[in-house]
């Protein structure tokens, strides 16, 4: 920090600054700018799977009163830039799975866009399609790099000869659907061209208002300056609104044909089934070799999953098993089934949250072979070092986060044989699980400081804030960077007006756009000094290496979860909820207490409800909207409770922080699952555990 | 087919002509530049519309915008202080939510404070909800209680245990 202020701001549980905007409606999403004469979109979709667009005819669409415009791959503008074929809007024929864009109307009203929308006549020529995942798929192929850019497979020591030997053997398949993000608000565009047809400003739902900007520039062939994306308020990502999607260009070419215009896109519910990403359905074989007294010998974790055959995501589920737990022997391995299937894409702690479900499952399994109590076993297979890099923790607290979750859930005297408590119809168990995340940091983030007439510091960084709390914790952050109470800080962020800012993404936000902010400060100290006159002015750039190299840094937490289940319809409830975490420093205690009780609640509704069913003949999820893709509503949530361990990461950057977005969805499910095990002793080793699977 | 109606929509009369296929939730963020209310889910699946038709709870996606004319809608700019004086002060609903964290991305929390007041109300008129024991006593509104009659509003970011914590303060 720059200066040490009297009362530093970080720390303390500021209620979010643009509360009661946000509490009245008013804070503007992306749809609700007042913008002069609007027209609006509607999409036409592909009804088919794999096949050709043979005829688009659009008489009848044109011939409606409010019609302006009807796009098709016929007429539509050749883009600059189709090697990312996500973004090859309208380019070619070619469907590539159901529900991609093949023509689209504007028109002067949402329901004349809508009607019209549905009198544009498409006729496919179609071709036989594959949307269906299987362990053995024959087009199974091994992926460079899985996201976040590792390698798909590793291998130390001899697993196989270790699985062998061992003494205990836990071999055992589990499998996750297809999940999708659905945040509150609807993927939205609002694109405006100038007269001239030369500047482009998309009024966006976005996690990165400069990231849009680049790959909407970079297809269009325009200057990146010319592209202004703004995005102050976000309904919500959790991974979907990372980066942009083929929504963003359809709304850009579609107001390109009435320049001076705002062309408004939100998609519908629906829509968000197939263009704006979705987790990749999982089957993952895990197999621990281990002692009579549970410590691992030998790990595997083979991990299947699908992608789409225009653009391939590779979700990293197997990485978490590399260096959770000492042993070694051990191997990981992702395989892709390319299928006629839109592109997955993040959700909400991608990897770690099917990979831990499927690890933290199977270590309760081995427990329960060794006759070894869940907390002990975990405390008996911790590793004094990264075993997948032989680095030192920066701050492993993961012993810490067990054994105090242990004492506050009331662990302890658990009687471990399942199938043994019931209180009227109600079976009880109990299930621990563990959690961790990977500390990211994004490099590169500019942060400007100008100190105004007002007598305040007017910092700006295009960070985005999707509910995180980002605005708030950016003003603490800044306010203490600069020595000042937080009344003479204003942070503005969500343009790219403003310097530019990476993604909120894989919980890197605080810690990669704090290190910017304070950058700025210090440089703007040292050129202004103490007592600034008004219009002075500096920027700051985080650094490459925020984060200490040579460290293994890692968020970790614990879990404990009661779950009952009805003796005789199946029914679970999950009464009581804890999360005990270890996150570095805590910026704001309120805003982070919140993000892990989301993500608590987000990993309870992936353990019980969400499920996305594709029907095979046709290609697309059957259950696409929200009366039948259930998330956890009210009346599903009591008991739930989180905290964390005080402390900062020495390594972790210049606030010692790591993140809190991710991580209370990690290892969720598991601790749910296993706690439905030690009620009923039927384990379920696929997800949602829906009523059915424990009847017997 | 057009319609031209009038709505009082938070205490301002409106008069617009719409398409007989707009639903008020349109009416309101498409023409009348209300944008408190959001779309979630355009069906009645999510709660994000939900505002105060007439002092109660409704999802304005499901209903029609010509099939209200003349009617009194409030929306979450619209509950003022709470008691009948406009601007100033937030309602204590919307305080609450405020000060409990209520809330993250912020998108359905229209939905939800004007959701929370219209249950209050309906609370209050001893209205019972599926998690009511005792059907001929006065509704005490346990959690329980709250978490039922508020299930009709999702929030993706999970934000159910301190919306509740809210919702109890503001009932007190």
């Amino acid at each position: 920090m720059t200066t040490t202020p009297s009362t530093p701001s970080v720390g303390r549980p500021l209620t979010r600054l643009e509360g009661e905007a946000k509490v009245t409606g008013l804070a503007p999403y992306a749809y609700e700018y007042a913008l002069t004469d609007p027209l609006y979109l509607g999409p036409v979709l592909s009804t088919v799977a794999r096949g050709r667009v043979s005829a688009v005819d659009t008489a009848r669409a044109e011939e409606l009163p409010g019609v302006r415009a009807v796009l098709t791959p016929a007429n539509a503008e050749r883009l600059a830039d189709t090697e990312d074929r996500e973004f090859a809007v309208l380019q070619s024929d070619e469907v590539s799975f159901r529900g991609q864009f093949v023509a689209a109307v504007v028109a002067d009203t949402p329901e004349t866009a809508r009607e019209a929308a549905g009198l544009v006549d498409v006729a496919y020529e179609t071709l036989a399609h594959d949307v269906t995942l299987t362990a053995d798929h024959p087009r199974l192929y091994r992926p460079e790099e899985v996201n976040t850019g590792v390698e798909a497979d590793t291998e130390q020591g001899d697993p196989d000869a270790a699985l062998a030997r061992a003494a205990v053997v836990v071999d055992r398949t589990y499998r996750t659907p297809m999940e999708h993000n659905n945040p509150m608000e609807p993927h939205t565009t609002v694109a405006l061209w100038d007269e001239g047809g030369g500047r482009l400003t998309l009024y966006d739902s976005t996690q990165g208002a400069h990231p849009v900007r680049h790959t909407v520039a970079g297809v269009f062939g325009l200057d990146p300056e010319r592209v202004r994306v703004v995005a102050p308020y976000v309904g919500g990502g959790f991974g979907s609104k990372g980066s942009a999607h083929a929504h963003n260009v359809l709304a850009a070419m579609a107001a390109r044909a009435v320049p001076g215009r705002p062309v408004k896109f939100a998609l519908t519910r629906q829509q968000m089934f197939s263009l704006v990403g979705y987790r990749t359905p999982t089957i993952q074989r895990l197999r621990l070799g281990a002692d009579r007294d549970g410590r691992l010998d030998a790990v595997v974790h083979d991990v299947v999953e699908q992608t789409s055959k225009i653009k391939e995501f590779a979700e990293q589920s197997g990485v978490c098993t590399r260096m959770m737990y000492a042993a070694p022997h051990r191997r990981t391995t992702h395989r892709l089934a390319p299928l006629d299937a839109p592109i997955p894409f993040w959700m909400r702690a991608p990897g770690e949250a099917p990979g831990m479900y499927a690890l933290e499952s199977a270590m309760d399994e081995l427990a329960h072979e060794c006759g070894v109590d869940p907390v002990e076993l975990r405390l008996r297979n911790e590793p004094p070092v990264d075993p997948s890099t032989g680095e030192p923790w920066s701050d492993r607290a993961l012993v810490r986060c067990l054994r105090e979750g242990a004492e506050r859930f009331g662990w302890h005297g658990r009687d471990p044989a399942p199938g043994a408590r019931r209180e009227g119809d109600w079976l009880v168990g109990t299930g621990v699980a563990s959690a961790m995340y990977p500390h990211m940091v994004n490099p590169g983030s500019v942060a400007e400081i100008r100190y105004g007439e007002d007598r305040r510091y007017h910092v700006g960084i295009g960070a985005a804030d999707i509910g995180t709390g980002a605005l708030t914790a950016l003003t603490q952050i800044a306010a203490d960077a600069l020595g000042r109470p937080l009344s003479e800080v204003v942070v503005s962020i969500g343009d790219t007006d403003l310097p530019e800012a990476s993604v909120a993404g894989g919980s890197s936000g605080t810690t990669s756009w704090g290190a910017a902010l304070v950058a700025a400060a210090r440089v703007f100290r040292a050129e202004h000094g103490e007592a600034p006159a008004p219009g002075a002015s500096a920027r700051g750039t985080a650094p490459e290496d925020t984060a200490t190299p040579g460290y293994s840094q890692y968020s970790f937490g614990a879990h404990f979860v009661e779950a009952r289940v009805h003796a005789d319809t199946g029914e679970i409830r999950v009464p009581r909820m804890l999360g005990l975490f270890s996150v570095g420093r805590v910026v704001n205690p309120r805003t982070a207490r919140s993000q892990f009780l989301g993500g608590m609640v987000m990993g309870l509704s992936m353990a019980l409800y969400e499920q996305s069913v594709v029907d095979p003949a046709f290609g697309h999820v059957v259950n696409h909207d929200l009366a039948q893709y259930h998330v956890a509503v009210h009346a599903d949530v009591s008991g739930l409770e989180a905290d964390w361990l005080e402390g900062e990461d020495p390594h972790a950057g210049p606030l010692g922080s790591r993140g809190v977005g991710e991580i209370g969805i990690v290892g969720t499910a598991a601790a749910v699952a296993n706690a439905c095990h030690h009620a009923t002793g039927v384990r379920v080793r696929n997800l949602p555990l829906t009523p059915d699977l424990f009847l017997r | 087919m057009d319609a031209t109606i009038t709505l009082r929509v938070d205490g301002e009369e409106r008069r617009l002509t719409v398409d007989t296929r707009t639903t008020l939730l349109d009416a309101l963020r498409d023409r009348l530049e209300a944008t408190s209310p959001k779309k979630g889910c355009d069906h009645g699946q999510c709660g994000a519309c939900t505002v105060l038709l007439d002092g109660r709870r409704i999802l304005s996606c499901l209903a029609l915008a010509v099939a209200h004319d003349g009617a009194d809608v409030t929306t979450a700019a619209g509950l003022g202080s709470g008691d009948g004086a406009p601007g100033g002060e937030l309602h204590p609903v919307a305080r609450a939510f405020v000060d409990h964290d209520g809330f993250q991305c912020g998108y359905c929390t229209p939905g939800q404070v004007c959701s929370a007041v219209g249950m209050l109300r309906e609370a209050e008129a001893g209205w019972p909800s599926h998690a009511t024991a005792d059907l001929d006593a006065p509704v005490s509104l346990d959690d329980e209680e709250i978490r039922e009659r508020m299930s009709g509003n999702l929030c993706r970011c999970g934000a159910y245990t301190n919306i509740v914590a809210a919702i109890r303060e503001a009932a007190r």
